[in-house]
């Protein structure tokens, strides 16, 4: 169809002039002035120091939170409430323990929006996906097991798995992988990494491990605080096939010590070494 | 060489216990009690008008369910407490349903809850009677007021309690309102709400004797206050242990309930 090749011309998000301001008993500029475009078929990670309004944005992203200026448009719509165009993977308690780990998949199948026209045909694919999915995660054994009786990491392959369920436009994460232990983790990035070429998805990735944003992301974001905005962003100069080794490339640690240090220097907290040797010292 | 393994001791914080040892603790805890009561009352000190021994506590009993319909002395009161909870819970579920889920409902009716809740339900009979009559309409609704508007609140905390991941995860999956009330906001606080249902159930019982207040003629609650006119101590202890042994029932009832229901909670990884 030539429409969806036009509309694959503009990014699939793009914001322009986007401002968030919480208002309470004191204001706080949460988001200011951020321009940022997401291509299709992107893999882009936000990293920055604490209160710089990395998840903030991916909730605005998500629908769930609103900017109170500028403009955001995902798949060429503005953007004013969450929808199933833009699945979002949490930290965690996001899975529904009363339902299997099959069920927690299939979750988006109950809803209106994937109910509509259909054929026996897109029922039988949609449960050929699940199974996918099921495989694609590793939990093929685990179908019928329930929330509560999976490891962190299981949760966490589970919840992607029904984020990915309506093959959603934008994958958006919000440090998923934050609760888990490091080895988890490592083979958590593989998966995802996978998952993304094997999708063809386009994903939003916020964490504060710059190591899994430069390993994921092919570019990386930086947000800087008070107020939140982009700071830098970051072209990660490697390919689609990454493996765990390209971590420790002079390269790859080159790039990792040149964004903590920008985020040390935006955070605005600098270790105090004179102080530290003198507390020692007593 | 000799291995040292350190027991955990009895007394260390949160420390585990085995199966057998709980259940000697539990029934130490239960009948120290009955002994302590029994002792007390053969021993002759207190006279047994103020304190009846359990022999003739349990022969009384025994009179009562043979001469004096206790049968259908439990039998109505147990309709009281229900009935009245029932209704409390067939319109607090809703309400709380909605102040749990939208704000503008939380401040219309939580703070006019709150006020209430602390009006004493006792302190109603008078009014119940003008407005409801003397008859078992009036029984049900004292047990209703006693119960109903702490039950709003209680649900609406267990609809609030369902984690905001579990609520945006379906949102962002295109869930519509309706869609995240009935496919995430209510099955994932049903457990919460069975034990609301289990507490609020126990409260419900408390009331009951101030219930049978209002112009009674039958019920445990009667009964012990009857007793109570002609000084027969031993009923009123029957009256008061049967309560708690038919609350204990209803208690393990629900209990059985919860984990039939939602076997995903108790279940061992």
């Amino acid at each position: 169809m030539d429409a969806s090749k036009v509309v694959s011309m503009v990014p699939r998000i793009r914001i322009r002039g986007l401002g968030k301001i919480f208002e309470g008993t004191q204001q706080v500029v949460a988001l200011q002035n951020v321009d940022l475009d997401v291509q299709e078929n992107e893999f882009v990670t936000l990293v920055g120091a604490s209160g710089c309004g990395k998840s903030t944005l991916l909730r605005i992203i998500g629908g769930l939170e609103y900017h109170t200026s500028g403009e955001i448009h995902a798949g060429g719509r503005p953007v004013t409430a969450p929808g199933a165009d833009r699945a979002m993977v949490f930290q965690h308690y996001s899975l529904y323990p009363w339902l299997n780990v099959i069920d927690n998949i299939r979750f988006s199948r109950r809803l209106r929006v994937n109910r509509e026209d259909l054929t026996s045909a897109d029922v039988e694919r949609a449960s050929g996906r699940a199974d996918a999915l099921l495989n694609l995660m590793g939990l093929s054994s685990m179908s019928g097991a329930y929330p509560n009786q999976l490891s962190g990491g299981m949760q966490q392959r589970v919840a992607i798995a029904r984020a990915l369920m309506p093959k959603p436009e934008i994958l958006l994460m919000d440090e998923p992988f934050g609760a888990l232990d490091a080895q988890t983790r490592e083979v958590m990035h593989d998966l995802i990494l996978h998952v993304f070429n094997l999708e063809k998805a386009t994903i939003v990735f916020v964490t504060h491990d710059v190591e899994e944003a430069i390993y994921l992301g092919q570019r990386v974001v930086l947000l800087a605080p008070r107020p939140g905005r982009i700071d830098t962003i970051y072209k990660v100069p490697f390919g689609t096939d990454r493996q765990q080794d390209l971590k420790h490339t002079r390269e790859f640690l080159d790039m990792k010590r040149e964004i903590l240090e920008r985020i040390r220097e935006t955070s605005g907290m600098k270790t105090d070494t004179h102080l530290l040797d003198k507390m020692s010292a007593t | 060489m000799t291995t040292v393994t350190a027991r955990p001791s009895l007394w260390s914080i949160r420390g585990p216990m085995t199966q057998r040892r709980y259940w000697m603790f539990a029934a130490v805890g239960l009948l120290t009690p009955i002994l302590l009561w029994w002792g007390i009352a053969n021993s002759g000190w207190v006279e047994k008008v103020f304190m009846p021994a359990p022999g003739s506590v349990w022969a009384r009993t025994l009179l009562w369910l043979e001469e004096d319909n206790l049968l259908g002395d439990m039998a109505i009161s147990i309709y009281r407490v229900t009935a009245g909870w029932g209704l409390s819970a067939v319109i607090a579920m809703p309400i709380g349903l909605l102040i749990g889920t939208f704000r503008p409902v939380q401040a219309l009716l939580e703070p006019l809850t709150d006020f209430i809740r602390y009006m004493p339900a006792v302190a109603f009979i008078p009014l119940v009677m003008l407005w409801v009559g003397i008859d078992e309409g009036s029984k049900i609704a004292i047990i209703f007021i006693g119960t109903f508007f702490q039950m709003v609140l209680m649900v609406a905390e267990d609809v609030r309690r369902v984690p905001s991941a579990q609520i945006e995860a379906a949102q962002t999956l295109g869930a519509t309102r309706s869609e995240v009330i009935q496919l995430v906001l209510l099955p994932s606080a049903k457990p919460a709400l069975l034990d609301t249902m289990r507490v609020t159930m126990g409260w419900a019982w408390t009331y009951l004797v101030v219930a049978e207040l209002v112009a009674a003629n039958s019920g445990l609650g009667y009964a012990i206050l009857k007793a109570q006119r002609f000084l027969q101590t031993d009923k009123i202890f029957a009256g008061i242990i049967l309560i708690g042994l038919i609350g204990l029932v209803i208690d393990q009832l629900f209990r059985l309930a919860h984990r039939k229901a939602f076997p995903w909670m108790h279940l061992k990884s």
